[in-house]
């Protein structure tokens, strides 16, 4: 367990009643890169993104042996906080989730629940979150509007400056652009690029030209097997294992 | 002609005979239309039931204003009808602190109960909770009463040395009455709100408990208050149950436990000894016709609640 992986996943297997989801996995992944995890539908690709801030913990049943490190603390560790933990390692879900509230107090939720009560603090952590997400032009003028009346895209960049307002150092994105449009999409795969600069980036998508532009390092899952990783583009120009280039070709998945 | 086009053609043509239904398709069509009207009366006599009684207690009640003046009815305390006097302001004022009262009791206890099923619970345990609560809204009145008349007003009493009828006793026993209903439709609320709501404020780092004082309650707003009007509603036009604790003294309220009469009770110790068509009967209708005009608007409130949630 080296310092210098933000993350470390040694022999992580996971359980559900008697289904075993997760094998042995093995993973590392580097500071302020961006890495992609594909596969097809039920290879465990989100169930293992999940594992990674435990949101496993709120289904029944799940059982997981193993390690998962970030950065050298073992998330699965007796002393670990669940909350200081999620803190620091995000997630962006695959539909657009704001609160029902002004678009201000959903960016300011989670300043507010860690404690931040100024008014001058938390405007500035709206407006700072609002610009990283790139959307801080488009809504400047409606800050006390519902969130719900955004577009979807819109509301997805919401729900990235939301997780940036907490600042934590690793987001995951679990599909976040599957029900967007192409713009919509464009956008927050722009956006991906300009956070790396900052945080680590761990994404699921089912779109493998959004995995091939945006990422650094690309993951192959398939039946709750890691079948490879390698950087992006070795994935996708000549893999080592035979069903990553199968499923990279289309033929199969 | 013999293309694939033509055949369909001669193929609808001939079908086209086959159109004029037969003996078991008009028997079908006409008991069609006879369901339509048979829907329709129902209905109809459904609407003509309800608005006949508004019509008919509105009519008796209104008359009360040929013996009493307005301004007397609903601002004088004194109600002596052996001497013509009309007033129900007692009765007014005890029903609306009764209702507020019992929501107050019931709220708190609704909420904690109902974010405790929907949330906290172990399903087995809701198994269980669930039923149980749904088994409280069945248990009839009078068996509250009963209860109230037995075991809370014998033990105010003793508290604070005096009879232990009153408004406190009629409250609690409303609470007691009035929160499953709160509970459970408030329960629904919360269970019914997108998961993602709650998987979001997790995932920010929020505690279960932040997540559902900040997330989950204000969202379940609506359906909340939605559980609050109808649980109003019930507390008060529960008659028998509070007949029977409240004391039913025709006077202002001294206190939480001093006896006073509500619009229900009223109505129920009156109407036997009075003749219809007497002003003291037809004050009696127009209390009626107040508790179902605030029911009426009650209801109303809920629709407004409703839809302005579906628009968000």
């Amino acid at each position: 367990m080296t310092e210098r992986h933000k993350i470390n996943v040694s022999k992580l297997n996971l359980f559900y009643g008697d289904n075993h989801a997760l094998h042995d996995i093995e993973m590392t992944i580097e500071s302020n890169t961006i890495a992609a995890l594909i596969g097809p539908s039920g290879c465990g690709k989100s169930t293992f993104l999940r594992t990674l801030n435990r949101m496993n913990d709120l289904i029944d049943g799940v059982r997981i042996t193993g390690s998962v490190a970030v950065d050298g603390q073992n998330v699965y560790g007796p002393e670990t906080d669940i909350v200081s933990l999620r803190k620091r390692v995000g997630m962006v879900f695959q539909r657009p989730n704001p609160f029902p509230m002004s678009i201000y107090d959903n960016i300011a939720y989670g300043p507010r629940i860690h404690g931040t009560k100024k008014k001058a603090v938390l405007d500035e952590i709206v407006e700072r979150s609002l610009r990283q997400a790139a959307l801080w032009d488009e809504v400047k003028d409606r800050l006390n509007k519902s969130a719900l009346g955004l577009s979807g895209g819109q509301q997805q960049r919401l729900c990235i400056a939301r997780l940036l307002a907490v600042e934590p150092d690793v987001l995951l994105m679990d599909e976040p652009t599957s029900a967007l449009d192409p713009i919509s999409t464009l956008k927050v795969e722009e956006l991906t690029q300009t956070l790396k600069e900052r945080y680590t980036i761990i994404i699921v998508t089912h779109n493998m030209q959004q995995a091939a532009r945006i990422s650094d390092v690309t993951s192959f899952f398939l039946n709750g097997y890691l079948v490879e990783t390698d950087k992006t583009d070795k994935i996708f120009t000549n893999p080592n294992d035979q069903r990553t280039e199968d499923y990279i070709t289309g033929r199969f998945g | 002609m013999n293309s694939y086009v033509d055949k369909l053609d001669e193929k609808s043509a001939s079908g086209r005979a086959a159109w004029k239904p037969s003996r078991w398709m008009n028997m079908q069509n006409k008991a069609d239309a006879t369901m339509r009207y048979v829907f329709i009366i129902s209905a109809a006599l459904v609407a003509a039931v309800i608005f006949s009684i508004i019509v008919f207690v509105g009519m008796q009640g209104v008359k009360t204003f040929a013996g009493v003046s307005p301004w007397e009815f609903f601002f004088s305390t004194d109600w002596t009808p052996s001497a013509g006097k009309f007033g129900a302001f007692p009765f007014l004022f005890s029903t609306v602190v009764l209702t507020l009262l019992s929501v107050v009791f019931a709220l708190p206890l609704a909420l904690a109960g109902a974010i405790f099923t929907a949330k906290i619970a172990p399903n087995w345990m809701r198994e269980i909770l669930r039923p149980a609560t749904d088994l409280f809204v069945g248990i009839p009145s009078v068996v509250y009463g009963l209860i109230g008349l037995t075991v809370i007003v014998p033990f105010i009493g003793k508290v604070v040395k005096g009879t232990g009828y009153g408004i406190l006793p009629a409250a609690i026993i409303l609470a007691i009455m009035i929160m499953p209903t709160i509970l459970s439709i408030s329960e629904d609320a919360i269970r019914s709100l997108p998961g993602r709501l709650e998987e979001a404020s997790l995932a920010l780092g929020a505690t279960r408990w932040q997540t559902i004082w900040k997330v989950l309650l204000p969202a379940a707003r609506p359906g909340i208050l939605t559980a609050v009007i109808l649980g109003m509603g019930r507390a008060m036009g529960e008659t028998m149950a509070v007949f029977m604790v409240i004391g039913n003294s025709p006077q202002m309220p001294k206190s939480l436990i001093s006896s006073t009469t509500v619009l229900t009770t009223a109505i129920v110790k009156d109407m036997g000894n009075t003749n219809y068509g007497s002003t003291w009967n037809n004050a009696l209708f127009l209390m009626a016709l107040l508790l179902l005009v605030i029911s009426l608007l009650l209801i109303l409130i809920i629709r407004v609640v409703a839809r302005r949630s579906e628009l968000k």
